[in-house]
């Protein structure tokens, strides 16, 4: 028992000397580490209202509304298309437990973790951040950072890479294939001739253009 | 004595029980916070907190004084004075420079071990009076362990009074000599166990154990009463630090002790004062159990060899 007695004692009595780690935080700004969730941010031009991340939301803090509108046709004797505008978003921080499932599943990016976590309020109503102030968060979103050393490309990166197996590569294909929405010249690109008649689009191919690939949330 | 001289000496108590507990204190906010890696209080008064204590007073004074409805309202009330007042009268025993005292008692050990025991009826009145199943608890824990611990502190001091052949404090510090440093040694380590445990500090705090019975006694005790008894606490360190120090470690006895004696005694509490805040920093509270065996088969036998030893060596 004296042992560990005295044990006790030189631990303080060590820990006494030392300097300690602590970083006074209003004075001291701290280093956060990469990937830190403070905030969630809304990037407004990407978002189709499609609630997804709405109905994945664990504690239903996501609100949306929105409304759809009629674009006239293009051309004479086209089709009308209908798109969808966003009225309202809001996040109620009250509410949020920050799990960032709402981030994950938003198939266009239009949120964004961002660091900043100092958005405190005395009423507890003010946390209900609306579409307005959601948007302001992207000032701090970071860049993504780099991937780790050594750790593989992304997958969208590799797709691009993939060596593109008989046709030659741009705008060669044929034109006219039945369901192709997208007219993007590298989306016909990886078709793939010789497979059969009932061969369904590239599955190589990502389902998103490539600009946006680039600056995936992770 | 004149009138006069008597209100000056009381005045002189009294600041002395305003001021060094809260110098103990504020020393252990910071000692307690750099041995756990923290800073401890940094932006009261400006300066490394060094107002953090006038800030928690003046927080005190603001609270609401509630007493509980069921409680026993004039003992309630009672029981915070009667926490602190041994202390001011002990510490008003304690002699700090050669001659000095605020009370010149001819018997002033007997005095000062008379006035603290009478301190745990306060805890005692407060755990009944506030009508509240944990506050009894630890008013029963803290008087068990008082009664335990008041006999091998008792025989600790005994022996301190044999080698010196008085039992007022002043002369003790004269009789004093280097040599008692190892001849007291096992009273001093159990003088000073049994310190502890009269101040229910940790390891001893099995009366105030926060996880067991919320704060013990005080748990119903707000605002400024609160405060009273954590004086009390701190003022209860103070004492015991400076009766250490005068017992076992020579009081005012050191280089320029005529101009500088009441700076040795200070000095020397403020040592042991650090003492006990590492000890309480450091080590685990105890059980209920193994503090009474500590008491009864380790201290009450250690301090009565150191009786023996003492009168043999007294004797021949």
């Amino acid at each position: 028992m004296i042992p560990g007695l005295v044990k006790g004692l030189a631990t303080t009595a060590r820990t006494l000397t030392r300097r300690t780690h602590v970083q006074e935080y209003p004075d001291h700004r701290p280093e956060l580490p990469p990937r830190s969730r403070g905030v969630i941010a809304l990037l407004e031009e990407n978002c189709t209202s499609c609630m997804l991340c709405a109905r994945e939301c664990p504690d239903w803090c996501i609100y949306i509304d929105a409304h759809k509108e009629t674009i006239p046709a293009t051309t004479p004797g086209g089709r009308e298309r209908q798109r969808n505008v966003l009225d309202r978003f809001a996040i109620d921080f009250s509410l949020c437990m920050y799990c960032g499932i709402c981030i994950e599943v938003c198939p266009f990016d239009a949120l964004f973790w961002s660091p900043q976590f100092e958005y405190a309020e005395t009423d507890i109503r003010d946390l209900l951040h609306e579409k307005q102030r959601l948007g302001g968060w992207m000032e701090s979103v970071p860049p993504p950072p780099a991937p780790d050393p050594g750790a593989p490309p992304v997958a969208e990166v590799m797709a691009q890479r993939a060596p593109v197996r008989g046709a030659p590569r741009v705008g060669l294909a044929a034109g006219g294939r039945a369901g192709s929405e997208r007219t993007a010249p590298e989306r016909q690109g990886v078709r793939r001739p010789p497979s059969g008649s009932a061969a369904p689009p590239a599955p190589a191919a990502s389902p998103k253009p490539p600009a946006q690939a680039t600056e995936g949330e992770e | 004595m004149g009138a006069l001289e008597i209100v000056l000496r009381a005045a002189a108590a009294l600041a002395m029980l305003l001021v060094l507990p809260l110098l103990v204190g504020q020393t252990e906010h910071k000692v307690m916070a750099h041995m756990q890696g923290r800073l401890g209080p940094m932006y009261a008064g400006g300066y490394h907190g060094w107002a953090q204590l006038v800030a928690d007073g003046v927080k005190f004074v603001q609270k609401e004084d509630i007493i509980p409805a069921a409680a026993d309202r004039r003992v309630f009330k009672l029981a915070p004075a009667l926490a602190m007042i041994p202390y001011l009268l002990a510490l008003a025993a304690i002699p700090l420079h050669p001659g000095y005292a605020a009370i010149d008692a001819p018997a002033s050990l007997v005095f000062v071990l008379a006035a603290t025991s009478v301190g745990v009826l306060g805890t005692l009145m407060a755990g009944w009076a506030s009508a509240n199943k944990y506050a009894l608890l630890g008013a029963m824990r803290s008087a068990a362990q008082l009664l335990s611990y008041e006999l091998p502190m008792v025989l600790a001091v005994a022996s301190v009074a044999l080698a010196a052949g008085t039992l007022s404090l002043g002369e003790i510090v004269e009789a004093w000599s280097p040599w008692w440093l190892l001849w007291q040694l096992p009273g001093a380590v159990v003088f000073l166990t049994a310190a502890v445990a009269e101040l229910q500090r940790p390891p001893f705090d099995m009366p105030v154990a926060d996880s067991e019975i919320v704060f013990g006694p005080y748990t119903e005790y707000t605002g400024l009463r609160f405060a009273l008894f954590l004086l009390s606490e701190y003022a209860g360190i103070v004492m015991f630090s400076l009766l250490f120090a005068v017992l076992y470690l020579g009081g005012w006895r050191g280089p320029l002790a005529d101009w500088l004696g009441w700076a040795w005694t200070l000095g020397k509490g403020f040592l042991v004062a650090l003492l006990l805040i590492w000890l309480r920093v450091s080590w685990p509270r105890l059980r209920e159990d193994q503090l009474q065996r500590l008491a009864w088969l380790w201290l009450v036998p250690i301090a009565l060899v150191q009786l023996a030893i003492t009168a043999v060596a007294v004797v021949s």
